[in-house]
């Protein structure tokens, strides 16, 4: 009774449902080219100013609603460049973005910021604060550029800071924050909005390792409850993968593969990515929603009780069976197969058996994908 | 082979003079007006009054117990030196001179940092501008408004419009790009931008700018004294013509007098804001943990009585 067939792993299945609808951000042939504005010297004239630099060279994507999308790539890959020209604080050279049906690149300069203000807002590297304003006045610069009256916008961006656990903290001045703590006044910022997209621009790179997965256990946390549309520029791929529902890999303007984590471990496009892939920690990464495997019903009475420790969704329904969700990560369920159990029985969030995981399957995503192939 | 690049200047010179005369003694009427009130005013209190206001000026803007007596002392020093009349008028010159420089100076400077081809073009007047010579400046300065106070106001904007140009313009471009990224992205309006992000970053800045013009207008005080302009210049010249050492000596103390004052006074200023902000920023918190605490003992914590 408990035994739902899919034909699909978890992940997929959530893709495709989203793509009946059509999507919401569509980016195609995205290019941009930085000309210098002047030659800087006789010498140089000739050649750099005719050909430019292609910093985003033909991208396309789709991001659907609610959705992480992850711009992956190392310095210079040109994945900056793309989230500006999302909100136009870069003119694209080519191509057509459309957000939620409409041409980004036809808005006039009033609807720009009417877009920019409403629908689209920016969480920046190094947080962008104001420096000479208060936290309170920080996030509620959004809405003071909307002309909402001051009461209205101040209680807006005293919840806003709450929900980023800051609530106390309203008239600090950010210079007298760690920058963990500015980062979550930045996201706090782009929440008072209530813009639905969100832009990262590897908005925790300048933080500490801890706080790091701090921010991003928060970001994961919020998007549960506001399901925005996000678009996470990163250099770091563990992150990429953490995060992203898709993920986009740059390199030097191009675009290389776009897929979920799974796609980017299993199947590498090119040696660069293998090369990144290499290094990830697979068990955190990976998560039990990824792997999952259709339950065939003569199977269903193996489900393995022997994990004592309680995970997050054991339900009491069927207590010889250790409930997880599809979203818990494999390292956290290693111990479990360690401990000698075969296969575990995964559930979505209503405790609802959607599938099992088995260790064979566990320990094949585990390992480097070369090494399977030499068996 | 000659340029006469003199005769040149000298006839654009002389075609202004024949036609915008009415102009410029219209100009020079009006500015002899404003600085004889602000002088007026400075004059007609009481010297004790004056020092009492110079020094809570000093207090309130640098929040410094030594300046505020250096500046007392230094203001009596000046009274029983007999240069009072002379200091106030010198004040009062340089207060006109610094006030209509900056209010040239400023806007240039916002608009030379929004627009860079504006920039480009001034970069070079501005040099001409510093680097000439000031005596230069008041040779036309006399044909234009004769002798007097005029000239020498004329001439010292002209000398210390640059630097309240260039700081400001420093100021607005120097500032992290990324908060300029930050408030276009949330579709602020370029004169919200300026207002609420630009000038108040840039004014530290523009407080060093508004420092710097003092400084040169005061400098331009003794030399103004050459066409007649008064005041401390004109004790100085005086002590210079009739080798009159300590006439002279006594002169020059007054100047540096009121250039440390004005010089520590401005530089308090940038400051200001900070410790304006801050002090508000306490009081707010005040304000939120006092009533966290009345909500406290509304709940009646007995462990604490």
């Amino acid at each position: 009774m408990n035994t739902i067939h899919l034909e699909k792993p978890a992940q997929d299945h959530r893709k495709e449902a989203m793509n009946s609808k059509s999507a919401f951000i569509k980016v195609e042939h995205l290019t941009k080219i930085f000309y210098p504005s002047k030659p800087r010297s006789l010498l140089s004239r000739g050649s750099s100013r005719q050909q430019g630099f292609r910093a985003v060279n033909d991208v396309s994507f789709e991001v659907n609603r609610g959705e992480i999308f992850v711009v992956m790539g190392l310095s210079g890959s040109g994945k900056s460049t793309i989230v500006r020209m999302l909100n136009r604080l870069i003119d694209s050279t080519e191509g057509s973005i459309s957000i939620d049906g409409k041409s980004v690149g036809d808005l006039d300069p009033s609807s720009l910021r009417a877009f920019r203000n409403e629908t689209i807002n920016m969480v920046f590297q190094h947080f962008g604060l104001f420096p000479h304003q208060s936290l309170l006045q920080n996030v509620a610069f959004g809405l003071k550029v909307r002309g909402v009256d001051r009461l209205t916008r101040e209680a807006k961006a005293t919840e806003a800071l709450t929900l980023v656990g800051l609530g106390d903290r309203i008239h600090a001045m950010p210079d007298q924050l760690s920058g963990g703590m500015r980062q979550r006044v930045g996201l706090a910022r782009a929440l008072a909005t209530d813009a639905e997209i969100l832009l990262m621009d590897e908005p925790f790179s300048a933080l500490d390792p801890l706080i790091r997965q701090d921010m991003q256990q928060l970001l994961i946390q919020l998007q549960r409850n506001f399901k925005k549309t996000i678009v996470f520029v990163t250099h770091d791929l563990d992150e990429a993968m953490y995060l992203g529902d898709q993920i986009m890999v740059m390199k030097e303007g191009k675009q290389i593969q776009r897929g979920t984590a799974l796609d980017l471990l299993e199947t590498p496009a090119d040696p660069y990515i293998e090369k990144f892939v290499a290094e990830v920690n697979r068990s955190k990464v990976l998560s039990a929603g990824m792997l999952v495997e259709p339950i065939n019903g003569a199977d269903h009475e193996d489900g393995c009780s022997t994990g004592s420790k309680p995970l997050p969704a054991a339900e009491n329904g069927d207590s010889r069976v250790e409930h997880v969700t599809a979203t818990t990560i494999i390292a956290d369920l290693l111990p479990l197969f360690a401990s000698g159990c075969g296969r575990l029985h995964i559930s979505d969030n209503q405790g609802l058996v959607i599938g099992q995981l088995t260790a064979e399957k566990v320990f094949a995503a585990l390992s480097p994908k070369e090494s399977v192939n030499e068996y | 082979m000659n340029i006469n690049v003199g005769g040149l200047f000298e006839s654009i010179i002389d075609l202004l003079l024949a036609n915008f005369g009415w102009l410029f003694d219209g100009v020079a009427w009006l500015t002899s007006h404003v600085v004889g009130s602000v002088e007026f005013a400075l004059v007609v209190l009481h010297p004790l009054v004056i020092i009492v206001l110079l020094t809570t000026v000093a207090a309130y803007m640098t929040r410094s117990i030594g300046i505020s007596l250096f500046a007392a002392v230094a203001f009596l020093l000046i009274l029983y030196m007999g240069l009072w009349l002379e200091t106030m008028a010198s004040l009062a010159i340089v207060l006109v001179s610094v006030a209509i420089a900056l209010l040239i100076g400023i806007p240039l400077g916002i608009w030379a940092a929004l627009s860079s081809s504006v920039s480009t073009i001034m970069r070079p007047v501005l040099d001409l501008m510093q680097a000439m010579p000031v005596f230069v400046y008041l040779i036309p300065a006399v044909f234009f408004f004769g002798i007097g106070t005029v000239p020498g106001i004329a001439a010292t904007i002209v000398f210390s419009i640059p630097p309240a140009v260039r700081l400001t313009e420093l100021g607005i471009r120097q500032m992290d790009s990324e908060l300029l990224e930050a408030a276009e992205a949330f579709g602020a309006k370029k004169n919200l931008i300026l207002r609420d992000v630009q000038l108040p970053l840039a004014f530290p800045s523009i407080m060093v700018g508004v420092n710097q013009v003092i400084m040169l207008a005061l400098s331009m005080v003794v030399v103004a004294g050459m066409v007649g302009a008064g005041g401390l210049g004109g004790v100085v010249v005086q002590g210079v013509a009739q080798l009159d050492t300590a006439r002279g000596f006594e002169g020059g103390v007054a100047v540096v007098i009121l250039a440390v004052y004005l010089d520590r006074v401005t530089g308090g200023a940038s400051s200001l804001p900070g410790l304006l902000r801050k002090s508000k920023r306490l009081k707010s918190e005040r304000v939120s943990a006092k009533n966290s605490t009345t909500d406290v003992n509304a709940d009646a914590t007995p462990a604490f009585h």
